[in-house]
């Protein structure tokens, strides 16, 4: 260590974190950990949901305290009170929701960020400048609801930038890119590291880390497990790091026939709820029994649009919709459940469940329709403790008591509840948006291989995920969303990360073809 | 410094103690009040609360006063726990009141049979739905808020009464005075103690409370209630309209209020006349948060409120206080539930900021 901040003519690090802990309540979300970050480095924080990283990178951008520990700001220890004092420092963070006003234009929005001591037009001509210089195009003109996530993305970056920062700190930046957004994201990555600029790298994506980073800080329940180089360990390697055990392995159902067509859909179109929002056009697909289709894309391509459809939350043409050979377009989402379908939203707390009831509740909330939980309007309060009971032991939910509100479920937890309490209804189509987001490792093994046992039984499984690694692991076919239109599938065997990368950026797709593949 | 903390699990003992914090708060804030116009506050708080109870007769009309405020509240708490905000329950109730009074009106001095008062009871129960359908409908067509249109109702309703009794339904043996003829027996609750006020309005009132703790509790229709209240995106998903469910609680809150009406000029009033409730539709309001929006909280709610109504005319002869002191006191309580309820979602946490370095950047 010596030797290299000899090298960069730098006596210590540029920040350091020194035996930092911030306790929330019962949870020690940050145990004595320490961190040196360097120039010219680009340096990971590896760990799982809820290993501490997001507490630790608050705790450095100056938005939370810590209860012990200190920062040292080139060998000065410093107190952040606020970010407006970090960014004094020269700290700059792109956090992974970005917070742009969507009716005001990319410089109005740079502007809102910066102290009131620049004109409006010194600094649209400087952002123009800086975004050319990092190659991050972007017209400073243009309004932020016409744009792509991957060019928000840059705003944000840009924004920080504006601010000459020292050290720039990026929250699971690629979660939310094509591939090829991510490459060139990389190369901005580099030029700035280039520059002598530290970089905070927040990620679970392992080769990703293993291809950028100089150094990667692994985090795991809160506590630090290793400082290591990345390049000289493997993705398996790094990932018992992060869990602190092996994956188990999710397999695929041997055999697996695929029959006839049981969820069919065909030139569905529908406006969108919100000004904001997707139309969905023209989109076809078909899935059939014993095979999980995967709809990969970037959020906000109309995934939602297609969810709501689908499971009958806004109804559309009857023909727009087939399950087992019945046009349901028109019918509402419990009509659908009686036919066979069940279908799990991308929001856990709010959509699939009501955050402060009970998971009995929770339970009769897409029971209510299907099963014994209702007789003559009257709840039958056994049956669904039963349901929770029989869920719980299946998926294995660990949860303080019997039948607890689902907000004091734990992200992956409550994410195998929604889950379970589907499949157990042996549902014949099965639409599931979303299915591992924010879910730690354990979890999101599970729910795969359900999703995989239940395709094996003879259903037609709908997978839409914006996680290429997720798809790649249980789809039989991969079918890309882009600005509401659908791809053409592709069997998943031949589906390389280019083909589908550039689908999902939009090009090389012809939406007359594409629908007409898939139906 | 103060910090307001989510709690993981709502706390039942909170719930239950946190009206009973919000009527000390109150209790506590009155009698610096009570000080203030040089009055004795513990003397003057037992001419409130405690002279009432030991007085048969006025026990008798606390449960009198307390029957409108069960109705129209347990109306209110399936509005409040679906999220939709039925404040002009009081015109409901004027207009219950009207409807079933027109039969009574109608068949006066005609020798009408005892099917009157089940007319009249069915009368006001539709006349209140009906009223109640109005902010309904408009919120649901048009987008309109249902707490203003609700609330605007309440003066059509107040002035329609005014006009009715003043003009075409005035009593002509009435000296002028405004208010119809005192209603035939037939038109006329019982009293279900012979020679007193208690009448059996008062029992509707308790079966209204046990029918709508089931229904809430144990029935899929309850369940869709509270679950549109607790999380609509939720509540769609699980396949229930929350268009459909704003016409259906406003209909139960009609129906209830306007039985209520009815029930009040049927029993204790026993005619019709300008400004015969005191605002039971609006301090309603208050029952229905003060019981927690629970149907048998609801019950004991009522029965404090009509004790400030009792303990407020008592106090105006003994103490020579204001009447209005009661509606002070009314408000301060809806004040003080409403910020006891946040200690049921929240918990408030002393946080000492950490300082190392007294300059911030070192």
């Amino acid at each position: 260590m010596l030797e290299r901040a000899a090298e960069q003519g730098v006596p210590a690090p540029l920040l350091q974190a020194v035996g930092i802990s911030k306790r929330f309540g019962d949870l020690l979300a940050n145990d004595a950990i320490d961190l040196d970050l360097w120039p010219a480095e680009i340096h990971a924080l590896l760990g799982e949901n809820g290993a501490g990283k997001s507490t630790l990178v608050k705790i450095i951008y100056g938005l939370i305290q810590p209860s012990a520990g200190e920062l040292r700001w080139m060998g000065r220890p410093v107190v952040l009170d606020g970010p407006a004092q970090a960014r004094a420092l020269g700290v700059g963070m792109v956090f992974q929701h970005f917070s742009l006003f969507e009716n005001l234009t990319v410089a109005e929005n740079v502007v809102l960020g910066l102290p009131p001591t620049e004109s409006f037009a010194a600094v649209s001509a400087r952002l123009a400048e800086l975004s050319r210089a990092y190659g991050l195009p972007l017209d400073p003109k243009r309004e932020v609801w016409r744009l792509s996530v991957g060019e928000r993305q840059r705003i944000e970056i840009v924004r920080a930038l504006m601010q000459n920062p020292k050290l720039l700190i990026l929250d699971e930046p690629t979660a939310v890119l094509t591939p090829q957004e991510a490459d060139r994201l990389f190369e901005t990555l580099e030029r700035l590291k280039g520059e002598g600029r530290a970089i905070l790298y927040i990620s679970h994506k392992l080769e990703e880390v293993k291809r950028l980073c100089d150094t990667a800080t692994i985090l795991r329940l809160g506590r630090k497990v290793a400082t290591c180089d990345p390049r000289r360990e493997t993705a398996a390697s790094l990932a018992r790091m992060m869990v602190g055990g092996e994956i188990g392995e999710v397999k695929s159902g041997a055999g697996r026939s695929a029959a006839g067509a049981r969820l069919i859909v065909r030139d569905l179109s529908l406006e969108p709820d919100d000004p904001h929002g997707v139309r969905l056009d023209r989109v076809s697909l078909e899935v059939r029994g014993g095979e999980i289709l995967g709809v990969a894309g970037v959020a906000g391509n109309g995934q939602d649009e297609l969810f709501a459809a689908l499971s009958g939350e806004r109804l559309v043409d009857a023909d727009a919709i087939h399950i087992d050979h019945r046009a349901v377009g028109n019918l509402s989402v419990n009509d659908r459940r009686r036919l066979g379908a069940a279908f799990v939203p991308e929001e856990r707390l709010g959509h699939a469940t009501a955050p402060r009831m009970s998971l009995s509740d929770n339970a009769l909330l897409t029971g209510h329709a299907v099963t014994d939980m209702v007789r003559h309007g009257f709840i039958n309060r056994a049956a669904t403790l039963a349901s929770v009971d029989r869920t719980t032991k299946t998926f294995d939910v660990r949860k303080s008591k019997r039948d607890p509100e689902a907000v004091s479920l734990s992200g992956g937890n409550l994410q195998k509840f929604v889950v379970g309490r589907e499949i157990l209804r042996e549902p014949g189509i099965l639409v599931v948006s979303q299915p591992t987001w924010g879910v730690d490792a354990g979890a999101a093994a599970t729910v795969r291989q359900a999703l995989l046992d239940l395709a094996a039984r003879g259903a037609a499984v709908l997978v839409i995920s914006q996680d290429l690694d997720e798809l790649e692991e249980i789809a039989d076919r991969i079918a890309v969303m882009f600005e509401g239109r659908m791809s053409a599938p592709l069997a998943a065997a031949q589906a390389d990360r280019e083909t589908i990368g550039l689908l999902m950026g939009g090009s090389s797709l012809k939406p007359r073809e594409a629908a007409h593949a898939g139906a | 410094m103060l910090v307001l903390e989510r709690r993981g699990e709502s706390s039942t003992a909170i719930a239950i103690a946190s009206p009973l914090l919000a009527i000390a708060l109150t209790l506590a804030t009155i009698a610096v009040l009570f000080a203030l116009l040089g009055k004795n506050p513990l003397q003057a708080l037992a001419v409130y609360f405690l002279d009432p109870l030991t007085d048969s007769y006025a026990l008798q009309e606390m449960a009198v006063k307390a029957t409108p405020l069960v109705l129209i509240g347990v109306g209110l708490s399936f509005c409040y726990l679906a999220n939709v905000w039925n404040i002009g329950a009081e015109g409901q109730f004027l207009i219950g009141a009207l409807s079933g009074g027109w039969l009574a009106v109608a068949t006066h001095g005609t020798g009408a049979g005892p099917w009157v008062l089940p007319a009249m009871l069915v009368l006001g129960a539709v006349g209140g739905a009906l009223y109640a359908l109005i902010p309904a409908i408009c919120k649901v067509r048009f987008g309109a808020s249902e707490i203003l249109v609700s609330l605007m109702l309440v003066y059509v309703a107040d002035l329609l009464l005014d006009y009715l009794v003043r003009g075409p339904w005035r009593d002509p043996q009435g000296y002028n005075f405004p208010t119809t003829a005192e209603f035939d027996p037939v038109a006329l609750l019982p009293a279900m103690i012979e020679g007193s006020r208690l009448h059996y309005g008062a029992l509707i009132a308790v079966v209204v409370v046990i029918v709508a703790t089931v229904v809430l509790g144990r029935t899929i229709r309850g369940f869709e209630i509270r679950l549109v209240g607790a999380a609509s995106k939720a509540a769609r998903f699980s396949g229930f309209d929350a268009d459909r469910l704003v016409v259906t609680t406003f209909v139960i809150s009609g129906v209830l209020a306007g039985l209520a009406g009815v029930i009040e000029i049927a029993g204790p009033v026993g005619h019709l006349q300008p400004a015969f409730s005191p605002g039971y539709g609006f301090t309603a309001i208050i029952v229905a948060f003060l019981g927690r929006l629970h149907p048998v909280g609801i019950l004991f709610a009522a029965l404090f409120l009509a004790l400030t109504f009792i303990g407020g005319e008592g106090a105006q002869i003994t103490l020579k206080v204001p009447l209005d002191l009661t509606k002070v006191f009314q408000g301060l309580l809806l004040f003080y539930v409403l910020a006891c309820d946040s200690l049921v979602l929240y918990r408030i946490r002393l946080v000492m900021p950490q300082r190392r370095t007294a300059d911030g950047i070192a």
